[in-house]
């Protein structure tokens, strides 16, 4: 199955600084559509899709959508997160170099069916040199006068460096000029989110399928893909490839068309699928289809071939959450300083038996009691590892 | 410097710290314990509320920093692609460590966690500015551009 450009239909087709190039290739088709539709019937359209959050959590988008336009209030915000801080992740950014409009329109439908009359894309501050480009096609949206249409004002929100800011809650805190510390839920941004106002957040790929969504109708999207698993998914691959880059596939397809036959990768030992977070799959498991109900994550693909070690690979990982760690819950803070000390024991041989237990015992801990999604998911590789290539780290055992 | 601490205030009147602290940053005011003082007095906060902005984010620094900000990717694509040999040069080039800035305070070089420039790794940026496929003759000629 070869690649089929959906969200990246326009990427190196249109002129990415020209809003008449975009329009010239079906650009706000689908912000019209929805235009003339009721903001409640838009919503249902996404239900009706199937489309779910491609920033990793795989949310329903529609219920999403539908949550924060039914919650109390007239006050309302719509959340890009253009965050992208997973390790090997780079599919966003390529998004934004080459259709920053179809974003625009993205949000400008996302604020149109809740009813948000204000807009933030949350951009990384190491993607800064995008600023001017994402901020050129927002003002030639709104000097077309599509945005004041939807009846909502977008503005970039320039981060300042921190991983956990691509946390839903902790990006919020960032946008109101504080810490990016996770905040305790329920409430969900839904009913309580930015200033405590019902906000949608939804991930830089999740916002570019509603615009083709409207235009070619949630039937048509549908067809697309596997189980709870519908339309394409974005990839970006790196490592030990021949091809790096980003993919677009259809749900479902497998592992092995992504690593081996698009970006070309040989003699593989193992591959990491949604950044540090993510999860490793073995070369045997190779034909593993890409899905929520498999492997997913945010689509950031990491390739190792046979000459890489295991353990020194999940020793960086480890080093990295141990740095992005945001420090409120302690299971985090505590135990990605304990998990890479330990790793750091076996990568340097000086582990003992009972450390592999050790490793077990503390990864489960944070897997269960973390506050969000970094300490959960920050073991994932490690568990995977342990699981897979037990025998590497038994024989760094003094 | 004060005028400019007043400026920046002046046109991010929502009081958002993290763009005020990145702006006054941006103007090479290193943000001195004098400077986030005064950065709280005028905005009637306590001198903690802005410490602890300064100390969170990876792209606001306590520490001086140089003219041009070389922050180099320390993260597993890059590192797959000999990221430190990368690294190794600009050393011996600019004579100073991660973490440290040159006596003439044109350069400071900081390790950072992914740049998500991976299809082009090694990447680093300086300041506002990309640069992959880095080779040690690659990051001399580019460092040249600065000097």
């Amino acid at each position: 199955m070869p690649e089929t450009r959906v969200i990246l239909k326009n990427c190196g087709i249109i002129d990415p600084s020209s809003i008449d190039s975009y329009i010239e290739n079906d650009g706000f088709v689908g912000l019209d559509k929805a235009l003339k539709m009721s903001p409640t019937d838009v919503i249902e359209e996404i239900k009706k899709s199937g489309l779910r959050g491609r920033g990793g959590a795989g949310f329903p988008t529609g219920l999403k959508w539908d949550m924060t336009g039914k919650a109390q209030g007239d006050e309302k915000y719509v959340l890009c997160n253009a965050d992208e801080g997973e390790v090997g992740t780079f599919k966003d950014r390529y998004i934004i170099e080459n259709d920053p409009f179809s974003l625009v329109e993205g949000v400008a439908i996302a604020s149109y069916a809740v009813g948000a009359k204000k807009a933030f894309i949350y951009l990384r501050a190491e993607y800064n040199y995008l600023l001017e480009k994402l901020n050129n096609a927002i003002n030639q949206a709104k000097d077309k006068g599509y945005l004041q249409s939807a009846g909502v004002d977008i503005e970039v929100f320039e981060g300042a460096g921190a991983y956990i800011c691509g946390e839903e809650s902790a990006l919020i805190e960032s946008i109101e000029g504080k810490r990016g510390e996770v905040r305790y839920r329920p409430p969900f941004p839904p009913t309580e989110g930015l200033w405590r106002k019902p906000t949608v957040i939804d991930n830089v790929e999740t916002l570019m399928n509603a615009p083709r969504i409207m235009a070619n109708g949630a039937d048509w999207y549908s067809q697309m893909g596997v189980d709870r698993s519908k339309g394409t998914k974005v990839f970006s691959i790196c490592g030990d490839v021949e091809k790096p880059g980003v993919y677009e596939l259809i749900m479902g397809t497998p592992l092995r068309e992504l690593v081996e036959n698009l970006a070309q990768a040989k003699d593989i030992k193992m591959v990491q699928i949604g950044g540090a977070s993510g999860r490793v799959v073995p070369y045997e498991n190779i034909d593993t289809p890409l899905s929520f109900e498999t492997v997913l994550g945010a689509g950031g693909v990491m390739v190792f071939n046979q000459s890489r070690d295991a353990i020194e690979i999940i020793r960086m990982n480890m080093a990295f959450f141990e740095e992005e760690s945001c420090g409120k819950c302690f299971p985090c803070r505590e135990g990605t300083k304990r998990l890479l000390e330990i790793v750091t024991l076996f990568h340097e041989g000086k582990a003992y038996k009972r450390d592999l237990q050790a490793l077990e015992d503390l990864s489960e801990t944070m897997m269960l009691t973390s506050l969000c999604g970094l300490g959960q998911a920050a073991p994932n590789s490690l568990v995977d590892t342990l699981k897979y290539y037990r025998s590497e780290y038994e024989s760094r055992i003094m | 410097m004060d005028t400019v601490i007043q400026e920046v205030l002046t046109h991010n009147k929502n009081g958002n710290l993290i763009s005020i602290l990145k702006e006054i940053q941006d103007n090479r005011i290193d943000l001195s314990k004098d400077v986030m003082l005064e950065v709280a007095k005028s905005l009637g906060v306590s001198f903690s509320e802005v410490y602890e902005i300064a100390t969170f984010y990876s792209f606001i620094s306590t520490e001086p920093l140089g003219k041009n900000i070389i922050r180099i990717c320390k993260s597993i694509p890059c590192y797959l692609k000999s990221s430190d040999v990368v690294v190794a040069t600009i050393e011996k080039e600019l004579g100073i460590k991660p973490g440290e800035i040159t006596p003439d305070k044109k350069f400071s070089l900081h390790l950072t966690n992914c740049i998500g420039a991976c299809d082009m790794a090694p990447a680093m940026m300086i300041n506002k500015k990309r640069y992959g496929n880095l080779t040690p003759e690659k990051v001399v000629e580019i460092l040249r551009e600065y000097r």
